[in-house]
């Protein structure tokens, strides 16, 4: 009991099986996985291995078809689609590989977006909030650009401050880095680091190694099963990095 | 979500596509204005016949001959005709409601005199018809009780007769032949215009009913008898005495039927405003599937934008909105969408019916209940055809909805 009351993330035996009429696809066979609050971790794997099905999961986009997922102790799979939602709403910050900001769009109509759709009633100078989460990722002066305006880089930068805006448990964040070259993929690990160390959880799902090395653990898919789940006891900074860093092009940021 | 934010959310996304937006609600416009103007142009019909029917005269009541009966055959109405001078003058007598009774001897005839020759109405009235029919003279007299004692050859010419047999002359003084009768002109009435069925009122000679009967019609009975009263309120107990009186005057028993007939103004008003209803209803009709069209419109467009914005609706549902708020969202849109075409509708179908109004000289009238209703049926088309695309965005599958390209 204590360990599910400190854990952001625990699953038990979760399982997803997928029907596709004649053949029956076990995406995930059985996973039992622990995360607790403050941890920065990546899940690797190669396509196919039940990532991105252990990620909508998480995510709470999808359901396993057996066992269970708590987060924050909220036992997931007996919720509804709305109660769905709302979770998906209070707990997580999701940031994908796209970006998947709303085109033509001022990037704080972006970031408040999330606030429009909260039911707490708490939220109410929405427009304020939103300017806050970009002042934070360092976007403060980019308020009313949209995204066609802004770089690879800013762009994801605006769907992390979506994703923090509601102050959520934990971010996920599938293939961050996935759509930037590789100056601006150690700038926005750099972002991510940053916000751990202020004490949110976050979970990366990547494919590249290089990536994974800058979380605190790494945990290793195949076949919809764990094969490796291990600390990285020293962890690279991004933001040492960065000042190191020899580009091989660089990108402009206009 | 609040519902400030949900139209806020609407029109952004209409404004962000102005050009299909335009063209969306165009279809919503088109209806909405054909509508209002099919209707203002209905009502200044009924308006135009109103005053068509006025002009006839105030309370006008007509008197005519009714059916004949023989051993339960009935002959129609006219077939048995025995109105005569006696009644009018009983019915003049006698009345307390009536202000004024006149019978009406119509007879065609050839006209010579003046320019040439033309062939006119001749109506033998008396006295009392220009204050029946509320006719003006605007030259000359009309003709009075001493012209209708002596049986002068006394006429009065409607404004068509004039201008053919007197083009650019004032005929007051001159004189024209009835059928080889020689008539002097005292007067030239006003201009009537035509009735609601086309008849030209000013194509006639008004002349003592006692000089027609005796010097051109010769016949004994009259074809009709016109009264008024002096108010409207008079008119249903008008016509019942008239009833009775006439009945006394024919000897009718009591188990014998009527053989008059007494109609109103109303009820030849309520014939032609019938027709003008069956007129507007078509064009309401024709308006309507115009709107219906463009209803239509609306859910196509909705249905490709839910499928072109699979992805926005992705990512909100992603980040936390449920299934309701985005069908809410596009309800709202859909809605907004189709009462700002109504909007528009109705200004240009005001414009429409105004422009047409001045350039066909058709009356035209727009009732505030005709923007109400053309709002509330364009909000309507919106519900309707919005709710089956809303529905479509609501259900998507968040994770499918994220992938789609």
């Amino acid at each position: 009991m204590e360990d599910q009351k400190t854990a952001v993330i625990r699953t038990v035996g979760a399982e997803k099986v997928y029907d596709m009429g004649k053949t029956r696809v076990r995406a995930l066979a059985g996973v039992d996985f622990t995360v607790e609050q403050g941890e920065m971790v990546a899940i690797m794997g190669a396509s196919g291995s039940g990532k991105s099905t252990l990620m909508n999961i998480l995510g709470c986009l999808d359901l396993p078809t057996a066992g269970s997922y708590f987060l924050d102790g909220v036992r997931v799979e007996t919720l509804s689609r709305n109660q769905l939602a709302d979770i998906r709403n209070q707990k997580i910050g999701f940031v994908f590989q796209g970006f998947n900001l709303l085109p033509r769009t001022s990037a704080v109509a972006n970031v408040e977006l999330p606030l429009l759709y909260d039911r707490s009633g708490e939220k109410i100078n929405t427009r304020k909030l939103a300017s806050q989460a970009l002042a934070k990722v360092g976007l403060g002066d980019r308020l009313d650009h949209e995204p066609s305006e802004l770089s690879g880089g800013q762009q994801q930068r605006v769907a992390i401050a979506r994703a923090l805006v509601t102050d959520p448990s934990l971010i996920l964040a599938d293939e961050p880095t996935g759509n930037l070259d590789s100056r601006t993929s150690v700038e926005v690990l750099a972002l991510f680091q940053e916000l751990n160390d202020q004490g949110i959880t976050i979970i990366l799902v990547t494919h590249e190694e290089d990536i994974s090395k800058y979380a605190k653990r790494i945990v290793e898919l195949r076949d919809g099963y764990i094969i490796r789940d291990e600390q990285v006891a020293d962890h690279r900074r991004a933001a040492v990095d960065l000042e190191t860093f020899t580009p091989v092009a660089v990108e402009v940021e206009v | 979500m609040k519902s400030s934010r949900l139209i806020k959310i609407a029109t952004q996304s209409i404004l962000k596509n102005k050009m299909r937006s335009l063209l969306t609600m165009l279809g919503i416009i088109i209806g909405v204005g054909a509508v209002i103007v099919m209707v203002a142009i209905g009502q200044g019909a009924q308006s135009m016949i109103q005053q068509q029917i006025n002009s006839l005269g105030t309370n006008l009541i007509v008197i005519s001959p009714g059916s004949s009966n023989s051993g339960g055959v009935s002959g129609g109405a006219g077939t048995y005709n025995r109105l005569t001078v006696d009644d009018a003058d009983k019915l003049r007598n006698e009345s307390i409601f009536l202000s004024g009774v006149s019978p009406e001897i119509a007879t065609r005839g050839q006209v010579i005199g003046g320019q040439g020759n033309w062939r006119a109405t001749i109506n033998g009235v008396s006295t009392d018809y220009q204050f029946i029919r509320d006719w003006d003279v605007i030259s000359g007299r009309f003709f009075d009780q001493s012209d209708m004692r002596s049986n002068r050859k006394v006429a009065v010419l409607g404004m068509t007769v004039a201008d053919n047999l007197f083009p650019g002359e004032d005929p007051v003084g001159q004189r024209i032949q009835l059928r080889n009768v020689p008539f002097d002109i005292i007067g030239v009435l006003a201009e009537k215009g035509q009735t609601a069925s086309g008849t030209d009122q000013d194509d006639v000679i008004l002349a003592p009913y006692t000089t027609v009967q005796t010097r051109l019609s010769g016949r004994q009975f009259v074809p009709q008898i016109l009264a008024s009263t002096a108010i409207p309120s008079d008119i249903e107990a008008a016509q019942e005495e008239i009833k009775a009186i006439m009945r006394e005057s024919h000897g009718l028993a009591q188990w014998e039927d009527d053989d008059f007939t007494v109609r109103n103004q109303s009820d030849l008003a309520e014939t032609a405003q019938g027709t003008t209803e069956v007129m507007t209803m078509l064009l309401l009709a024709i308006a309507s599937i115009s709107l219906l069209v463009g209803g239509i419109g609306i859910m196509n467009i909705m249905l490709v934008s839910v499928t072109e914005r699979t992805r926005e609706i992705g990512i909100r549902l992603a980040i936390g909105a449920r299934g309701s708020d985005v069908l809410t969202q596009f309800l709202v849109e859909s809605i907004v969408m189709s009462i700002l075409g109504g909007a528009i509708g109705i200004m240009i179908g005001f414009g429409g019916s105004y422009i047409l109004g001045e350039a066909t000289g058709w009356s035209t009238t727009i009732q505030p209940a005709t923007i109400f209703v053309a709002l509330g049926f364009s909000a309507a088309v919106g519900i309707f055809f919005g709710l089956y695309p809303a529905r479509k965005a609501s259900v998507l599958d968040p994770i499918d909805a994220l992938r789609y390209e």
